[in-house]
């Protein structure tokens, strides 16, 4: 028996050299693989970069199982979509893995780039790392991006629409990138082609051999150590430092630190596929024709505080904001480490890179939260589906029922809301008549501003007449109303009554 | 590793004497050089046609897309109505499928006295909705607002609606259709610029482009 063994063990062994000696390739992964990486490293903090690989190759492979089936032309694509969701079996758990996988890629690699930058990893001999990264992470962003026009709905053709309408803000070359962007003067086939040119091919390509130089240089330097409050990096000493370190504290990447990697691979494997098993496939939306209107284009969850952002910027300033600040944002992460190339890496050390990571994050949060409600836009169908508070209509004159009439038919709701249902983008009008007067409401409603139409032309006299009267009994909770000051004061047979003394023609005491 | 990846020229130039140097160049060296310049030459004559077809919709002038199309009788749009049309795009190519369906609101405001308006929103190009009762459109994405007349209401449009050139033949209500309206390539694709900009906000956009 133990011959045999023996023998086996021989066979195998001689096959391994056979292979070896003509491959040349195992021993030296073996030995890239083993790399001594300091003890402190072998942390679960470490492990967000493996997984970002790993939820690469993930997309890669249900990427090309999905086009096995998806087809990419403008024609067929929302159909083979509707295909892939109900006729091929498992197809719509394929859509689900890839569109949640999509998901948590961009979460990963987002908190892999946080860890990175809190712990100064991208200092001294590192920076490279980063800056190759901050290219994957755009890449990734990119894949999102090709990857919603893939599904090709209504939100992917508005999408491409809002893409195109930005790109044609760029001076001077507006109009050819646009015609570059779709690939003809319309959103349609060539469009589409393009779009999944890039999301298969190119933007691919350039990613795999992106993390193929990532991780090269990440073996090339070694995997950082734990930062310590006060020990600076230096240009001098560094790379002696923590060779000094390897070799005391070293422990082997595979298996001492490499296990933890492989659990996170596994959790965040199993996260993904729970996802796309509760959740299911993205969509798709209605289908892809621009005749059908009746749509809020929406993009997806990356890219909804870009969306809210461009609702906020003022009109003037907005073509350059949009073109200039996405170009200093990624010089700026680009330039990081080139001129934070050395000193303290420990966070407790770098009280304004905390700062800044903790108002980035909250100011993408707050961006998303108002994406996923879109208080800025009208709310269409609110004028004939939310109803008028039944206490702001007892004990009222026919006029001012008739003003909430005018209220409704005019639309006012789709923007103003009544009893907590309407639109969110002017000032709900519950308690309208406590802040503003008889005189102000009508000048505001006939002539709009601060971001209101002016109704003038849509209203005739007499329903604005109701209207008015009608915002008028509006006083929250029986408050007070706005009262004009001046009015009592120019009011003068009141000024008589009250100082029976002066002049007709009244000069101001 | 390192030394087998130097370049051979900075490690013979500090050993070899100057013999040795001219003995460097020999005619192999002359000969890759000569191989890497055509090279070169042949790269970038096989180049310029791939960048051309790369580029080539970019190259396309405003005025090569478009054509004029019948949206339908002048006589079925009531005056001082605006109405939703659908069209068939004129620039449509194989595989537009449903995409080659445009929309367009059509004002009709007297006699032969239109206006035909994008339904593209002039801030991002999401599409607007037409509200006869408050004679407003509005648009879903940012909450654009226009006047009846495509003027810019409120909102973070930087100006009116886009307008389609429009003319009445015979019974026919005619468009001019092509590029998708955006601020760069706008609904008519002639040459004459739309009327209907703000000249506040032409004033600002080309002070910034300027």
């Amino acid at each position: 028996m133990a011959s045999l063994k023996q023998r086996g063990v021989e066979a195998g062994m001689k096959s391994y050299r056979w292979l070896e000696h003509r491959l040349g390739l195992i021993k030296p992964l073996t030995e890239a693989a083993a790399h001594p990486t300091p003890s402190s490293s072998a942390s679960w903090w470490y492990v967000f970069g493996s997984a970002a690989t790993v939820l690469l190759m993930l997309q890669v492979v249900t990427g090309i199982l999905l086009a096995l089936v998806y087809s990419p032309t403008a024609n067929d694509a929302y159909g083979s979509l509707l295909i892939l969701n109900h006729n091929i079996p498992l197809g719509w758990y394929l859509r689900a893995i890839h569109g949640w996988g999509s998901d948590f890629m961009i979460a990963i690699v987002l908190i892999h780039m946080t860890q990175v930058f809190l712990f100064g990893a991208y200092k001294f001999p590192r920076e490279l790392t980063w800056i190759v990264g901050v290219g994957l992470l755009l890449l990734t962003l990119g894949m999102a991006f090709t990857g919603q026009v893939m599904r090709f709905d209504q939100d992917a053709y508005w999408g491409v629409g809002i893409g195109a309408s930005i790109a044609s803000r760029v001076p001077l070359i507006g109009a050819p990138l646009v015609h570059l962007v779709l690939g003809g003067p319309i959103i349609g086939g060539p469009t589409l082609s393009r779009f999944f040119t890039l999301h298969v091919f190119i933007i691919p390509g350039l990613l795999l051999a992106g993390v193929g130089v990532h991780v090269w240089m990440v073996l090339f330097h070694g995997v950082s150590e734990w930062p310590m409050p006060g020990r600076l990096v230096r240009k001098a000493t560094y790379e002696r430092e923590y060779k000094e370190l390897t070799h005391k504290t070293g422990i082997p990447f595979v298996p001492d630190a490499a296990w933890k990697d492989a659990v996170f691979a596994v959790a965040i494997l199993l996260s993904v596929m729970a996802c796309a098993f509760y959740f299911g496939p993205i969509g798709p939306g209605g289908p892809p024709d621009p005749t059908i209107i009746q749509t809020a284009p929406k993009p997806d969850f990356a890219f909804l505080w870009i969306y809210a952002v461009l609702a906020f910027l003022p009109p003037p300033i907005e073509t350059p904001l949009m073109l200039v600040a996405p170009v200093l944002g990624v010089a700026a992460m680009l330039l990081l480490p080139l001129f934070a190339s050395q000193g303290e890496r420990h966070w407790s050390r770098r009280p304004v890179a905390v700062l800044m990571v903790a108002v980035i994050a909250v100011a993408l949060g707050a961006f998303t939260r108002l994406g996923t409600y879109t208080p800025w836009s009208p709310i269409m169908d609110a004028w004939t589906s939310d109803a008028v508070p039944p206490k702001y209509l007892h004990e009222r004159t026919p006029l001012q029922r008739q003003g909430a009439l005018v209220l409704q038919d005019k639309q006012c709701r789709d923007c103003h809301s009544l009893g907590g249902a309407g639109g969110l983008r002017g000032p709900a009008l519950d308690s309208i008549a406590t802040r503003m007067t008889e005189d102000q409401i009508i000048r505001q409603v006939l002539q709009g501003g601060g971001n209101m139409p002016a109704y003038g032309k849509a209203l005739n006299p007499s329903e604005t007449k109701a209207l008015v009267s009608f915002l008028t009994t509006l006083r929250g909770d029986d408050l007070a109303p706005a009262i004009n000051p001046a009015h009592s004061l120019t009011n003068t047979s009141d000024l008589q009554s009250l100082q029976p003394d002066l002049p007709k023609a009244g000069k101001r005491p | 590793m390192s030394e087998l990846l130097k370049h051979p020229g900075e490690s013979q130039n500090n050993t070899l004497s100057p013999e040795g140097k001219a003995a460097a160049h020999t005619r192999r060296t002359f000969l890759l050089k000569l191989a890497v310049g055509l090279n070169v030459v042949v790269g970038a004559v096989l180049a310029v046609p791939l960048v051309g077809y790369l580029l080539g919709p970019a190259f396309k002038r405003d005025a090569d897309t478009g054509s004029w199309i019948t949206i339908g009788a002048a006589k079925d749009f009531p005056e001082g109505e605006t109405r939703l049309v659908d069209f068939i795009s004129p620039v449509k190519v194989l595989g537009d499928g449903q995409t080659a369906k445009l929309a367009c609101w059509v004002r009709h405001i007297s006699g032969e006295q239109f206006q035909v308006f994008a339904i593209n929103c002039a801030h991002l190009g999401c599409p607007v909705h037409w509200f006869a009762q408050s004679k407003l459109f509005l648009c879903p994405c940012h909450g654009g607002a226009y006047y009846e007349n495509g003027e810019r209401a409120s909102g973070p449009p930087e100006r009116g609606l886009f307008e389609y050139k429009y003319k009445v033949v015979g019974e026919s209500l005619v468009i001019h259709a092509g590029d998708m309206p955006t601020l760069a390539t706008q609904a008519s694709c002639g040459k004459k610029p739309l009327v209907n900009i703000e000249p506040a906000a032409v004033g600002a956009r080309s002070s910034w482009q300027a």
